[in-house]
């Protein structure tokens, strides 16, 4: 018999601030040694139940609790959250704002610190800790030079060395590069196997989390659980439809060939996947599936010639980098963090000043006009709406670049209204800023910028910190903006984004230009998917087993999941 | 750089290489004497060493000039102040008045008012290298270990080290925002009118406020999530043993504090009085001043 865990039995918790419980009548079990990934969209409560389990909840968020939930068979209740951080090692995702010690030893070593260990035996245990994780010869190091992949590994030893026998990743996907996560979740798994511990993930990137082996999904929808059983019967359900996360696409595929999936094809890994039995459904959907349209060109807008940048001499940011925009195009800049991406944004935007070649808009030199100037012809909208909403109303935040320019109130009126309509904001126009939500704070920096009626738009990872839904939606209204005639620039590292929304995509890596194409076609070439962090899809790996081109099965599967969308598939455009 | 302005230098030198401790201990030793004196020998003698001990720290005045210029902006304040509110405060402590000129009513310019400003922006000047020396040579990790070890309770020295770290963070912060701001048409140069460019610079103050507070949130779930505050007592990962050297320099200071004091208080006054008695010495701080006011 498996020992049981962590136990709720008719657990409700409802936030003192809000009106309704967070959390209905939870009955949950795991058991020791087991994976297990709580799946949901923002706001299903999938967060709200992993501060129950770290005690989080209801020691620093408080609020009402009833029924019960046992952790090693003791009563939550009854202890208080240091007790319970012994039992369960929490890693919160974004590692960079989680790390409280300086450097990767000091890091690890704090929660040791505050047991008052000695400095000897701590010492010890920190070095063993990240012998486990691999990040032993990087002790010294400041955490803020490390990589991605190696921040994920610091976080991860500085739970494992207080030996907890449960820990919790709290969406540890969120904010890596592809390339990252995948070696992220494998690091989870490396870890479950040598220390043989529970794992409990929290996640929305269902296909991600599946690369490695999970036991049973748990998926949450407004509060309830909604559902528990394996991957693949999951994956055999309709529940995912009906909770807005994301299939895996090579699920998708075979769905829209018509196949019906089943647990026994065990759809859960592709490499498991039985394929028998809708082979030939996937390879006549492929024959009969449109192509593309290809583009049309139309004129250039924005050209960047031989363009570089450092900010110290001798470490180029950017090197000689070249490429034309079209007017009235969708294009994604990818590359790994650090690549030069944000930079290059900057540049574009004036707010650095190149130190060589030159920026031109619709044929003109634009290369020393100053951000003001510039700011009429391209605007940026930040990755975080908290860095940029600085007025209470919503009206007076969209209405600020107008107002700052001296426009007449009426004409101020006017193309605030016009903005706030554009973005599905105006029944929100007597609002103050804070009662909304993350998203349509993106939709109101989006509008603020708009307003400024700008030809260029630049969103910086503007699906970054999003569910699944959320990222439909802001995507589609900016299609929306982009068929009135807006060319839109993504700086992301959101493979989907490109996939589904880019049909041209340029890669950098180390301050130069690797790729330039089309978005399917660059995810099927493995140098450059390796050196710019991507990861190929599983469409891809699908197209290799029907021994069909990768790039136009790709292709064909966009063009058809487009057809879709605009056959009244989508989502209510306000949320 | 601007956005590197009070935080760790790195570099080989004999002070990097004291315990963050010894340099917290001897810094307060130094303030001490620096505080209660008054005597310009010992103000002197304290400045130039000062400035002795900045040369062999290897950190270069242009890697603190910014702060530096703060500092010095607000002692030139405080100097007006000081005359405005007490123009006869140094007549009062040395006794005698020998004006310069004078401007209106009691504002007049003595030598005795000039000499005791001058001994209070000295005062400054032997601290302000001292302070500056601890802050950029003390490395970030073994700060808040130092000030714990002094006996400050290891949650206030967390927090102290943690604004520290947090400042290059916020500076960055600030910097994207107020160029996004500037991209919506908002003017933060010279261009614009003083209280215009306030007001403008508040529109920058609300987000970083807003984006600082998320930060907030997350390092102090992060920190309670893995223990922080659970005993009276921690441990520091990054703390040094007292060496040899520690011991030594602390000696050194230590008998630079004593004989100090000693100095100051042989005649019963914590004033060096130049115009009482030692008339010689009187008429050369006169000359010099004459020099410098020509």
């Amino acid at each position: 018999m498996k020992k049981p865990v962590i136990e709720f039995q008719n657990y409700t918790f409802q936030y003192r601030s809000q009106a309704t419980p967070t959390l209905h009548d939870i009955n949950l079990t795991i058991y020791e040694g087991e994976s297990v990934l709580i799946l949901g969209q923002s706001g299903s409560g999938k967060s709200t139940l992993g501060h129950c389990i770290n005690g989080l909840i209801p020691f620093s968020y408080k609020g009402k609790v009833s029924g019960s939930l046992k952790i090693n068979g003791k009563e939550t209740k009854d202890m208080d959250i240091f007790s319970i951080s012994k039992l369960v090692g929490t890693v919160l995702q974004d590692p960079d704002g989680q790390f409280i010690g300086l450097t990767v030893g000091e890091d690890i070593a704090f929660a040791l610190e505050n047991e008052g260990l000695a400095l000897r035996d701590m010492h010890d245990a920190v070095d063993k800790a990240a012998r486990t994780v691999g990040i032993e010869n990087k002790l010294s190091a400041h955490v803020h030079e490390l990589s991605g992949g190696q921040k994920q590994k610091v976080s991860l030893a500085g739970v494992m060395v207080d030996h907890t026998g449960i820990l919790l990743f709290d969406e540890p996907l969120a904010n890596l590069d592809p390339a990252t996560g995948k070696q992220a979740i494998q690091l989870i798994s490396d870890i479950r196997k040598k220390a043989n511990v529970t794992v409990i993930i929290i996640e929305h990137r269902l296909e991600d989390v599946l690369a490695e082996k999970i036991d049973r999904v748990i998926v949450m929808d407004e509060g309830n659980m909604i559902s528990d059983c394996t991957p693949d019967e999951l994956l055999s359900s309709s529940v995912l439809e009906t909770c807005h996360i994301r299939e895996p696409l090579y699920v998708k595929a075979a769905k829209y060939a018509g196949c019906r999936i089943t647990p026994e094809m065990h759809p859960a890994h592709l490499d498991t996947f039985q394929l028998s039995r809708c082979k030939d459904a996937l390879l006549n959907w492929y024959k009969h599936a449109k192509k593309p349209v290809a583009r049309i060109e139309t004129e250039p807008v924005l050209e960047i010639h031989h363009l570089s940048f450092s900010y110290k001499p001798g470490q180029p940011v950017l090197k000689n980098l070249s490429f034309t925009i079209q007017k009235g195009e969708m294009v994604s800049i990818v590359g790994k963090n650090g690549a030069g991406k944000s930079t290059l944004s900057r540049l574009i935007c004036g707010f650095e000043q190149p130190s060589s070649g030159k920026i031109f808009y619709k044929g003109k030199d634009v290369t020393n006009d100053t951000i003001k100037e510039r700011s009429l012809r391209i605007g940026m909208v930040m990755q975080n709406p908290n860095q940029m909403i600085s007025k209470h109303m919503i009206f007076d935040e969209i209405a600020l670049g107008l107002a700052n320019r001296g426009i007449a109130p009426e004409e101020i009126k006017k193309r605030t209204e016009n903005a706030m309509r554009l973005c599905g904001l105006y029944p929100f126009r007597n609002w103050p800023v804070s009662a909304l939500s993350f998203g349509q704070k993106k939709r109101v920096t989006i509008a603020s910028i708009l307003v400024l009626e700008p030809d260029i738009l630049i969103l910086d990872e503007p699906t970054a910190g999003q569910d699944y839904m959320h990222y439909h939606e802001i995507m589609e209204f900016l299609v929306e903006l982009n068929k009135k005639g807006i060319t839109i620039l993504f700086i992301t590292h959101d493979m989907h984004l490109m996939l589904e929304y880019t049909p041209r995509a340029i890669v950098l890596a180390d301050g130069e230009k690797i790729a330039d194409g089309s978005a399917a076609g660059i995810l099927t070439h493995p140098d450059i998917i390796r050196r710019a962090n991507l990861k190929e899809t599983s469409l891809y790996a699908l197209a290799n087993r029907l021994h069909l081109n990768p790039e136009s099965f790709t292709e064909r599967f966009i063009t058809y999941e487009r057809g879709l969308e605009t056959n009244g598939n989508r989502n209510a455009v306000l949320y | 750089m601007a956005t590197e302005m009070l935080s760790y230098i790195e570099r080989k030198s004999p002070v990097h290489e004291l315990t963050g401790a010894t340099k917290l201990i001897l810094f307060l030793m130094w303030s001490f004497a620096a505080m209660l004196t008054y005597d310009t020998r010992v103000l002197l003698f304290l400045f130039l060493l000062s400035l002795v001990i900045f040369y062999i720290s290897r950190i270069k005045i242009r890697e603190v000039l910014f702060i530096l210029l703060f500092i010095l902006a607000f002692l030139l304040l405080n100097n007006i102040a000081i005359y405005i509110f007490s123009p006869g405060q140094g007549v009062k402590i040395y006794g005698t008045s020998h004006v310069l000129f004078s401007i209106a009513g009691r504002y007049n310019i003595t030598w005795e008012q000039l000499f005791y400003q001058f001994n209070i922006t000295l005062k400054y000047f032997t601290v302000i290298p001292a302070a500056l020396l601890f802050i950029v040579t003390t490395h970030p990790s073994e700060f808040a270990a130092s000030l714990n070890k002094i006996g400050i309770s290891y949650r206030i020295s967390f927090a102290v080290a943690l604004a520290l770290r947090y400042i290059p963070d916020i500076q960055r912060d600030f910097h994207n925002i107020a160029l996004s701001q500037q991209a919506r048409g908002l003017d933060m140069s010279r261009k614009e009118k003083l209280p215009k460019r306030i007001k403008n610079a508040a529109t920058i103050l609300i987000p970083l406020i807003l984006s600082s507070l998320d930060k907030i949130e997350t390092i102090s779930n992060a920190m309670e999530l893995r223990g922080f505050g659970k005993n009276k007592k921690r441990t520091w990962y990054s703390a040094r043993p007292f060496q040899l050297k520690d011991y030594a320099t602390m000696a050194v200071f230590l008998a630079i504090l004593v004989a100090s004091l000693l100095v100051t208080f042989h005649d019963g006054s914590r004033f060096y009085n130049p115009f009482l008695g030692h008339a010689s010495v009187g008429f050369l701080i006169k000359a010099w001043f004459g020099v410098l006011f020509q």
